[in-house]
């Protein structure tokens, strides 16, 4: 979080996309993470994954609570209007938002700290209702800000940087996110670019509550060989169980088919999902499946990337609760003032 | 019988129903006070219930006030006993020559009653038990066959009950005739065996004029409604939960588009009140008029949210029906104790803005109103009702609307102002009354947008530790808290009949009862000066009310004279000069209780001064 904005210079050639941006109009300030921080590295798939849909960066609203993860979306998409909440209560804050206004894209920016512990019954309570938004966990295991102590989704038997090892059972966010209802869950993990970018891109497309958890290795303190959130460990131990790619409905559809099965899966937008399933066994459309899989590898220490589960049909809370197409905030006395003659009738019932 | 005195009264009297929880008299009782409204006399009933849901006692008291006097005044002349449990304590409460009503299915021992009251026995569970079958019905219809009996007794008549019952069963006619039936029961019964007149009376009068009946909850929904509001986020509390169930109600029945049949609002239940006001944040943030409504726990939760909401500067409504506390305290019970609280709401140096509504009219006009001081002002705006206004009907001015009248949605910069090179920063003071400009997340494409956060940042919304920046920023909140105490309701001034040097400051639902007792007062010559509160912060008009009075009384519904407080707080008032008047025993205040504690106070300050003269004489 800084005031420092990058400077604004740019080459001439820089490529736009169909929007007539060029992908630095979705950067944001200079980061103030350290030189290495899994986040900046998830900040720069998001800018990729924007400026690669098209979205004019204005058109998007990011939401986030406190902690370090919490501070990165004041370092991308700097023309959006961005909100630094409290600790943990981003997603209730993102749903009054989403309600207030259907048209915008909602990101909504986490931590491991912030949606695992303080937050976990807004995590819990945004997924289960289907606020439509990109949900993005960003995952180290430890709170950095207050300088290393364990978060609630590290590993039990992992140790700290001071060598103390964690008793406590850790919290699987995509798990819960599976069981919770959110119709879109994946995992991702901040060192594999190319699998994370079009998770995102996926994400932002889905028509309902997309979550991703991304293991993003905490450089300063959660990063050495007791740790299983640390890049060694995640490179060695990741189970990644489709690659993901992520076409555009306007688009022709001409990626290459690389070995393994293919599976489109369309969704509500005509953006289309194409998975490429590295293991035959892996339905994407099973839910209850999806949660056995995870389970039985992380028992094995495996830490399963990739999209986990989609219905590509979901609706949202919007949908639910029936909202006018036109956005509540731009809703104005004539639509919404029943005036003087109703209450006049309302009177005379109360006499 | 007819040695003992009896309380006679026409159209001003007091009576109560003593019942249980659960049992379905509440209905019935609502039905009795609504029959003599019909007859133009002005009645004020009180439900005063337990919190539970079925069992414990509960009693529902109407005060028959053909002088309009809608506050409680203490005392019962008529208590219509129905439960066992609290029958001592039920029997000692009425004023001698009063009447007791009760099932006399079975005898009771002499011992039992009081000799100074005058007893009317009659067999509801014999004649119920006669008649129906269903145990269920056995017991509604002895709310609705005691109904029939009572307004023999004092003088209502049938047909207005009748038709009450039209009303409410428009449609069901099965449901109609069996409560016709059943009111008829209870009549014939009374015309044939109850022939001792009753000196208590209802006789039809025009007192009611132009006046709506309607509970304070309700009128704060329909306020919202037509205050445009079209977020709702809340979580179940009493005595607020049926703010926000009526808002409900009124948005199905006014805001859906009848060609889509879209809705033009968006009501969520939360998970919890943290997540109500976070809901209300976002909403407020991105542009929607957005409100939650809860009571003083709810408030404790909500406290981190409304400090940001202060700080970020979001425009947030909350309607708090102040219950008694602290803790779970009384959870339905009536109490103006969260005062400081709702002023001062969160860590560091916030301020917020109160509205004291004095009854249902104001709960509907200061919602509306809540809503456009939100957005003029961009922070959290409190209307501070209570269970007493909230739960209970009350007898009010109706409703009124200005067609004409447009939302003050404040200082929203629009794309076309940033086009044209307007200078944004989002919290810099442009105008000089401390309020900033904002933009809606998506107004432009390059200009206009920033960063909102609960840390402090410069006047750009850049993130700012620099200690200039932060005390820019603080002193202009303050400038802005200056600004809301000119658009606020401002206090209503009562002057006495006789100059006087005496004045008194109340407001919310204390005020039917306060003007009840002004008049007692004037009419023992005891003359004062009394001044409404409607908001906080305090207008100048509340400086120069305590500067042109010796001696102020304070009257509040707290233990710890939490408005005294605000106001030597905030205007370094004199404590010596403002004297504490308060009740809290989680009924609604009395106007016996106020004349009882004024008087004696100017009495015992009289009888000093006395004494004083004679000493330096």
């Amino acid at each position: 979080m800084t005031y420092l904005a990058k400077p604004r210079l740019r080459h001439p050639t820089l490529a736009t996309n169909k929007v007539g941006y060029t992908r630095r109009d979705y950067e944001g300030k200079i980061s103030t993470l350290c030189a290495g921080c899994g986040h900046d590295s998830i900040s720069a798939a998001i800018i990729e994954a924007c400026w690669e849909l098209d979205i004019e960066p204005h058109r998007v609203a990011k939401l986030s609570g406190i902690g370090c993860s919490s501070k990165t979306p004041d370092y991308f998409l700097g023309a959006s209007h961005g909100f630094n909440t409290v600790h943990g209560r981003m997603p209730s804050v993102l749903t009054g938002a989403n309600l207030a206004n259907r048209d915008l894209l909602y990101l909504g920016v986490s931590g491991d700290g912030d949606s695992a512990s303080i937050g976990l019954g807004q995590f819990a309570h945004a997924m289960r209702r289907g606020v439509r938004m990109a949900y993005i966990v960003e995952n180290n295991g430890v709170y950095g800000l207050t300088k290393g102590q364990f978060s609630a989704t590290a590993d039990q038997g992992s140790k700290s940087k001071k060598g103390v090892v964690n008793t406590d059972n850790p919290l699987d966010l995509v798990a819960m996110a599976l069981q919770l209802g959110a119709s879109y869950v994946g995992r991702g993990f901040s060192g594999n670019k190319e699998q994370l970018v079009p998770l995102i891109k996926g994400a932002i497309s889905h028509g309902g509550s997309a979550f991703i958890d991304v293991i993003s290795p905490c450089v300063a303190f959660n990063n050495h060989p007791g740790s299983t959130k640390s890049y060694d460990y995640v490179r060695e131990h990741n189970e990644a169980v489709s690659r993901i790619d992520f076409i555009s409905g306007r688009e022709e559809i001409t990626v290459d088919l690389g070995p393994g099965e293919v599976m489109d899966v369309r969704q509500h937008d005509g953006t289309v999902l194409r998975l490429r399933s590295l293991h035959p066994d892996y339905n994407p459309g099973d839910r209850y499946a999806a949660m056995a899989y995870m389970q039985r590898h992380h028992e094995m220490g495996e830490v399963v990337t990739g999209l986990l589960y989609v219905d590509p049909l979901a609706t949202d809370l919007h949908t639910a609760l029936n909202t006018s197409d036109r956005p509540l905030n731009a809703l104005g006395p004539a639509q919404l003032c029943p005036g003087a003659q109703a209450l006049e009738r309302l009177n005379n019932s109360l006499r | 019988m007819s040695a003992i005195p009896q309380i006679e009264a026409v159209n001003d009297f007091v009576i109560k129903f003593a019942n249980v929880n659960g049992s379905g008299s509440a209905s019935a009782n609502e039905l009795f006070a609504k029959a003599i409204l019909r007859m133009g006399v002005p009645v004020s009933p009180r439900n005063i219930f337990p919190s539970n849901i079925q069992g414990l006692p509960t009693w529902y008291e109407v005060r028959v006030t053909e002088q309009g006097h809608l506050g409680r005044r203490g005392g019962t002349d008529m208590m219509v006993a129905m439960n066992p449990q609290t029958w001592d304590a039920d029997l000692a409460e009425l004023e001698p020559g009063g009447y007791l009503f009760y099932d006399s299915t079975r005898p009771l021992p002499p011992s039992k009653f009081r000799s100074d009251i005058r007893v009317i026995g009659m067999p509801l569970t014999e004649i119920c038990n006669a008649v129906y079958q269903d145990p269920r019905q056995r017991q509604l219809f002895k709310n609705i066959v005691y109904v029939g009996a009572l307004a023999i007794l004092l003088g209502i008549e049938p047909e207005v009950v009748e038709k009450l019952f039209g009303e409410q069963y428009k449609g069901k006619e099965k449901l109609l005739a069996s409560n016709v039936q059943a009111l008829h029961l209870g009549c014939d019964f009374a015309r044939e065996n109850l022939r001792e007149p009753v000196g208590l009376q209802v006789r039809r009068a025009d007192r009611v004029g132009n006046r709506i009946f309607v509970d304070g909850n309700s009128a704060a929904a329909l306020g919202c409604v037509y205050g445009g509001a079209t977020v709702a986020a809340w979580y179940p509390i009493t005595p607020s939960s049926s703010v926000a169930e009526a808002f409900q109600k009124y948005c199905t029945k006014f805001r859906v588009d009848p060609s889509t049949g879209q809705h033009r609002f968006a009501i969520v239940q939360a998970e919890d009140e943290l997540a109500s006001i976070g809901m209300v944040v976002g909403a407020g943030w991105n542009g929607a008029r957005a409100f939650t409504a809860t009571s003083g726990p709810g408030i404790s939760l909500m406290t981190e949210f409304i400090g940001l909401a202060y700080f970020a500067e979001i425009p947030v409504t909350l309607i708090n029906v102040q219950r008694g506390g602290p803790s779970t305290g009384m959870p339905t019970r009536t109490q103006q104790a969260d005062i400081l609280c709702c002023a001062y709401a969160s860590h560091g140096d916030t301020k917020h803005v109160l509205l004291f509504p004095q009854d249902p009219h104001e709960c509907f006009e200061h919602a509306a109103a809540a809503l456009d001081l939100a957005d003029r002002l961009q922070t959290p705006v409190f209307l501070m009702t209570d269970l007493d206004i909230g739960m209970n009907q009350r007898l009010c001015e109706p409703f009124a609307w200005d067609d004409s009248a447009a939302y003050d949605r404040g200082k929203v910069m629009s794309a076309e102002e940033l086009e044209a090179g307007r200078d944004f920063g989002r919290y810099k003071d442009v105008d000089g009354d401390g309020i900033p400009w904002r933009t809606l997340p998506g107004t432009h494409p390059t200009k206009g947008s920033y960063f909102t956060r609960g840390t402090t940042r410069d006047a750009y919304a850049r993130y700012s530790e620099r200690g200039p920046d932060y005390i820019y920023n603080m002193e202009r909140l303050l400038k802005k808290f200056a600004t809301a105490a000119t658009l606020v309701p401002q206090p209503v001034l009562r002057p006495a009949a006789e100059k006087t040097d005496l004045g008194v400051i109340y407001f919310g639902s204390t005020s039917p009862s306060m003007h009840e007792a002004l008049e007692t007062l004037e009419e023992q010559g005891i003359h004062l000066d009394a001044l409404r509160l409607r908001a906080f912060p305090f207008p100048d008009s509340v400086v120069q009310f305590l500067a042109q009075h010796r001696q102020v009384f304070v009257v509040e519904q707290n233990r710890d004279a939490q408005m005294r407080s605000l106001l030597i707080n905030e205007l370094d008032a004199d404590p010596a000069r403002l004297i504490r008047v308060l009740h809290f025993d989680g009924t609604p205040i009395t106007a016996r209780f106020i004349v009882q504690a004024i008087s004696t106070h100017v009495q015992q300050t009289q009888a000093l001064r006395a004494a004083g003269t004679k000493e330096s004489a």
